[in-house]
């Protein structure tokens, strides 16, 4: 049945084919982007109820935060999902050179999104707005300001660690991609990845209007 | 083997493999050495490293029970002081519940057993199945910190504000140890729901799937939607501890009762992690030693997912005293009851199964018994303390306490003892004793109710939980409960031995010592490295016990096994179920 | 009828001594309990009898092939469901009641704390660990904690509530008859969490109203004596002992005047800046083998309060 030069080196003893083991990897990061997703519901759940509670608060804290730089970032984000996507076409179409400028580009374009961040993160250090019973800050009259802050530290420091993750995770591709490790016949990694990443887009996708764009 | 055209109907053609009775080269012969073991991807290893450390962690939270109820043995301090009692009952619990009983049949015995009865030679994702045991050593090594530093003395359900700002101890020891632990859950899930779609042998379609593999799916689908939720409140938890970020103080602005509802939107569902794998063993067992066809089996099938999805509707009813709205409160009381419905469905079908057929009371069997018992009363008092106004006066006592014991233990670690004796000689290739192993389960049987039945009437009459000191109107239950636990004590001591032996000087196990017809039992025992040296193809449903054992031992001969020219019979397949199996 | 069948499992229950909340919840058990033992005992009837009947002969048995009964199963499934429903229809009827206070209640103020209870009255009298009721009177009791989450329960009255830091929480209940009920806290909240215990005193109405005129308003007699009021009222004595015994925190006896030595700080002898500093700010000072367990008294007790427990602690040699 299975013939053996379907078996290809990458190909794990347990499956069958090529195809076999990257439809069961497809899913597998499938199931894991369902829990990553909960993961975050629990963040916006917490947002949702404090800002049914405070909705004053949040209208009044959110002018804090820069909506400039928060777009600049969604637009360098979305980029790189662009990029990612790419990659995946190129190493679909066995063009591998492709495939590592396109990974360049993405990691890249990740490293300016955590520049921007850091930027915006050390701004409000500086003004006092730091997380918990650390806030000092003055600018906003209403008493449960930090709790904003709280919500807007977590959402954005966890997210943020995906980032890095992603950015840990591109790199690895890239290099096994160095490795000549893919091409058109096997690329599971590089798809899985990609999914990922586009994850961590779309969560992103999702924050900078709840945070920022509080009217 | 060259398949025949024949009017859209593909013919296969596949031959009987019998195991073999005295294996020479079986997983444990293979791959030795620790260095081996330790780097393993073979889920069976992976299966009895995790057994391992659960038993570990299962005689370390069973020490801390005694020694809790050693404690209550007198109203007022008997050996210990009451932060001591406060840290052992929290440790018993945590350990209890994130290491021991969530872990032990999904991880453990399910790790074993799935591939196996899927006829896959291992679990999708073998790798990720081995970091998901380091994971959870990891997540263990972070609550052994805790213990060498101050300890944890919250309640394994980590109330705020108590835990955020109030406790002394290593609250975020514990909670990132937890936290991490989690992820093994997660991984695992992920990995067996995969397992589950991609790697079933040729045959096995969702009507075949054996039940055990329908309750390992419901859990699993629990595992990655519940778990992540786990983890975000244990890691706003954390950071309250660390930096007040204040969501869950009121005392900036948050609220405990928050804390709650996010807790048990895990926290209840984890219940149904415990408890549906023991469901799966149940109907193993059960059809294995009454050599009969399961009763309603999509029935159980379809009861498991029912109370995977109603699971999460239901985390309120923890609440019904806490400060929730009273619309709230109204609605997880009704949902409450409904999730009874399918579980009440699943004891009675059991029961049924029984009905002519032909029943041999061994030790996995004896387990059963047990359990059937045990978590139909189990269930009935959830029922009692589903009900609004019974739950008034019963939440929080000792009769809540029992209520869980009698779900946790007598459900969930009776069915895993009776999963452990059952699969004993296809995990270790040794036959247990089979004497001492009826007498164990007496005596934990005994124990068991000595212990948990007076909690039952105690709480009713008003003993709290949690408490150290009691009124001396207890006295006499909480005696004769601390006796019932050393009964439940020596019965596993008793276990341990016996197992502990038979892998020195047990008797060799034969392949299929039931008679079962179950895939798993196809092998040999202990199985090969890769499972089976063929690839099983399934015609029958894994209870057809009115069939002859020669149609559940049919396969094709592995490209990379034996070879085999001749046939022992035809199988027709559509052309659909041929693509599905990847038969090319 | 239900009085007759709930008695077999009284002995499971205390007395009940507010039947109007209690009535209906110890209705439900009964009935709950006799469903599950009829259902239970034939659950346990068929697995002995089948394990007998069908008990295995030969290794080669044959059983017959049943794989479902579509009847069975529905009737196995509905009429669990209708019993359900009459629990849930019956325990919320139940509830419903324990939630909503009669309008002519009696109201008394609760403060639950680590580790004890405060109950103030409209009069201004105050009572610790201790609520004395009129009987035949509904009462209804507002309640809130001053640090964790307690829990407010009489097994006799059949209630219990959680008493939350961050918003009040009630209860009822009418007893009936002159007598003592057992009050335990549920809520697990820290090392003396069993201690936590009050009692609920009843009195016939008008002795009720005789000994809430005796109590006053509660800020009344000599400093001396508002300061050991206010030891029991604040929960100091539940980890600080009047008798030298070692509890919690260090003993009040022979503390006045004393000197002390600390894990954190230079000796002190104990004068009225330190006694301020230790219920202001315990952390500052800790005394040698004890732990920083004590939460600030901040914004709990004023300045005259202080100056009058300094004027008991004078008095304990």
């Amino acid at each position: 049945m299975s013939n053996e030069s379907a078996h290809g080196s990458h190909v794990q003893h347990h499956f069958v084919d090529s195809d076999h083991q990257f439809d069961t990897a497809k899913m597998g990061m499938w199931v894991f982007i369902v829990n990553e997703i909960l993961f975050f519901g629990g963040l916006f759940c917490a947002y949702i109820i404090y800002r049914t509670w405070y909705p004053g608060l949040f209208q009044e804290a959110a002018l804090q935060l820069d909506t400039f730089w928060g777009a600049v970032n969604t637009i360098v984000l979305i980029g790189s999902s662009l990029t990612v996507a790419m990659a995946i076409r190129s190493v679909q179409k066995n063009q591998i050179k492709g495939l590592r400028i396109n990974l360049l580009i993405t990691i890249a374009l990740a490293c300016v999104f955590m520049v921007i961040k850091g930027f915006e993160y050390s701004h409000k250090f500086e003004l006092g707005i730091l997380p918990g019973s650390l806030y000092t800050f003055e600018g906003i009259e209403h008493v449960q300001a930090p709790v904003f802050f709280s919500i807007y530290y977590m959402l954005t420091g966890v997210h943020a660690l995906h980032v890095l993750i992603g950015i840990g995770l591109i790199y690895w591709i890239y290099r096994r991609a160095t490795k000549g490790e893919f091409s058109s016949e096997y690329y599971t990694p590089v798809e899985i990845t990609g999914l990922y990443w586009h994850l961590v887009d779309l969560i992103w996708i999702f924050l900078f209007p709840l945070l920022y764009l509080i009217e | 083997m060259a398949p025949a055209e024949d009017s859209n109907k593909r013919k296969l053609q596949v031959k009987r493999f019998v195991p073999s009775e005295n294996p020479k080269r079986t997983y444990l012969t293979d791959e030795t050495g620790v260095w081996a073991w330790m780097t393993t991807v073979d889920h069976k290893k992976i299966g009895i490293m995790f057994l391992v450390a659960v038993t570990f962690f299962f005689f370390l939270g069973g020490v801390l029970a005694l020694l809790l109820r050693t404690e209550l043995l007198t109203p007022a301090k008997t050996f210990i002081e009451a932060d001591t009692y406060n840290q052992l009952f929290t440790l018993h619990g945590a350990i209890m519940v994130f290491f021991v009983i969530i872990p032990a049949i999904p991880s453990g015995l399910g790790n074993f057993i799935l591939p196996m009865q899927l006829g896959a030679k291992d679990v999708a994702f073998p790798r990720l199945n081995l970091a998901s045991f380091y994971i959870y050593i990891t997540g263990a090594i972070f609550t052994f910190i805790a213990l060498a530093l101050n300890g944890l003395d919250t309640g394994w359900t980590f109330y705020t504000p108590y835990s955020s700002s109030h406790s002394g101890s290593s609250v975020i020891w514990v909670t990132m140890g937890i936290f991490i632990l989690g992820f093994s859950s997660i991984l695992t899930g992920t990995n067996f729901i995969a397992t589950i779609h991609k790697l079933r042998a040729p045959g096995i379609t969702w009507g075949k799937l054996p039940l055990n593999l329908w309750s390992i799916y419901a859990t699993s689908v629990i595992q990655v939607l519940a778990t992540p939720i786990l983890a975000i409140t244990l890691l706003l938890l954390t950071m309250e501890r660390f930096l007040g970020i204040g969501i869950f103080d009121p005392a900036m602005g948050g609220d405990p009762v928050l804390f709650q509802h996010f807790f048990w939107f895990y926290s209840h569902p984890a219940v149904y992690i415990m408890i549906v794998p023991a469901f799966g063993i149940v109907s193993e067992v059960i059809t294995t030693f009454s050599k009969k066809h399961i009763f309603g089996y999509w029935a159980i099938a379809f009861s498991s997912l029912a109370i995977a999805f109603i699971g999460f509707l239901v985390w309120g009813h923890h609440m019904f005293v806490s400060g929730q709205s009273p619309v709230a409160t109204t609605v997880f009381s009704f949902l409450t009851f409904l999730v009874g419905i399918p579980t009440g469905i699943k004891v009675l079908n059991w029961v049924a199964t029984l009905y002519k057929g032909s029943i041999d009371l061994k030790t996995p069997m004896i387990y059963i018994y047990m359990f059937l018992f045990l978590f139909s009363i189990g269930g009935f008092t959830g029922v009692m303390v589903g009900a609004l106004s019974a739950d008034i006066h019963l939440h929080d006592t000792y009769y809540v306490v029992a209520h869980f014991h009698y779900v946790m233990m007598g459900g969930t670690i009776i069915a895993l003892l009776g999963g452990l004796h059952y699969w004993w000689p296809k995990i270790t290739g040794k036959m247990y004793d089979e004497f001492k192993g009826k007498i164990a389960a007496g005596l934990i049987f005994v124990g068991f109710n000595m212990t948990f039945l007076p909690q039952f009437i105690m709480g009713s009459i008003g003993m709290p939980r949690r408490y150290y000191n009691y009124i001396d109107q207890f006295t006499i239950f909480h005696q004769t409960s601390t006796i019932g636990s050393y009964i439940i004590g020596i019965g596993f001591l008793l276990i341990a031995y016996y197992l502990a032996k038979s892998l020195y000087n047990g008797e060799q196990a034969p392949a299929n010592p039931w008679g079962s017809r179950a895939l798993e039992w196809q092998a040999t025992s202990p199985p090969h490295l890769h499972n089976f040296d063929h690839i099983p193809v399934v015609i029958n449903g894994p209870y057809d016990y009115h069939k002859p054992m020669e149609e559940f031992q049919l396969g094709l001969a592995d490209s990379h096994g034996a070879h085999s020219k001749d046939s022992d019979k035809t199988i027709e397949m559509t052309e659909k179920e041929w693509v599905d199996y990847n038969l090319d | 009828m239900d009085r007759i069948i709930g008695g077999l499992f009284d002995f499971m229950l205390p007395e009940l001594k507010s039947p109007l909340t209690g009535a209906s919840s110890d209705e439900i058990m009964a009935f709950i309990h006799i469903v599950s033992f009829i259902i239970l005992g034939g659950v346990t009837f068929a697995l002995i009898y089948f394990a007998v009947k069908y008990r295995r002969k030969s290794e080669d048995d044959v059983t017959p092939l049943i794989t479902h009964h579509n009847q069975l199963e529905i009737a196995w499934s509905v009429i669990p469901l209708l019993l359900v429903i009459i629990v849930f229809a019956w325990g919320y009827k139940g509830w419903l009641n324990l939630n909503t206070a009669p309008d002519n209640a009696y109201e008394i103020q609760v403060t639950g704390f680590k580790w004890g209870w405060t109950f103030r009255y409209d009069t201004g009298a105050q009572m610790p660990n201790e609520v004395h009721v009129p009987a035949g009177r509904p009462v209804k009791l507002v309640m809130k904690s001053e640090d964790v989450i307690h829990s407010f329960f009489v097994p006799d009255y059949r209630i219990k509530m959680d008493v939350l830091p961050n918003r009040f929480t009630t209860v009822w209940f009418q007893a009936e008859e002159a007598g003592e009920s057992q009050v335990f806290c549920t809520e697990y909240c820290g090392t003396s969490h069993s201690n936590m215990l009050a009692k609920v005193v009843v009195h016939e109405p008008e002795d009720f109203q005789r000994w809430l005129s005796e109590q006053g308003s509660g800020g009344g007699g000599t400093p001396v004596e508002r300061g050991e009021n206010l030891i029991s009222l604040q929960g100091c004595a539940t980890c600080h002992s009047t008798d030298g015994s070692t509890l919690i925190g260090p003993s009040f006896q022979g503390l006045w005047g004393s000197e002390r030595t600390f894990e954190n700080a230079e000796p002190t002898i104990a004068d009225e800046n330190y006694i301020r500093e230790s219920i202001l700010d315990p952390g500052a000072k800790i005394v040698q083998g004890f732990q920083n367990q004590m939460a600030s008294f901040e914004g709990r007790l004023s300045d005259d309060d202080i100056t009058d427990i300094i004027e008991y602690l004078k008095t304990l040699e």
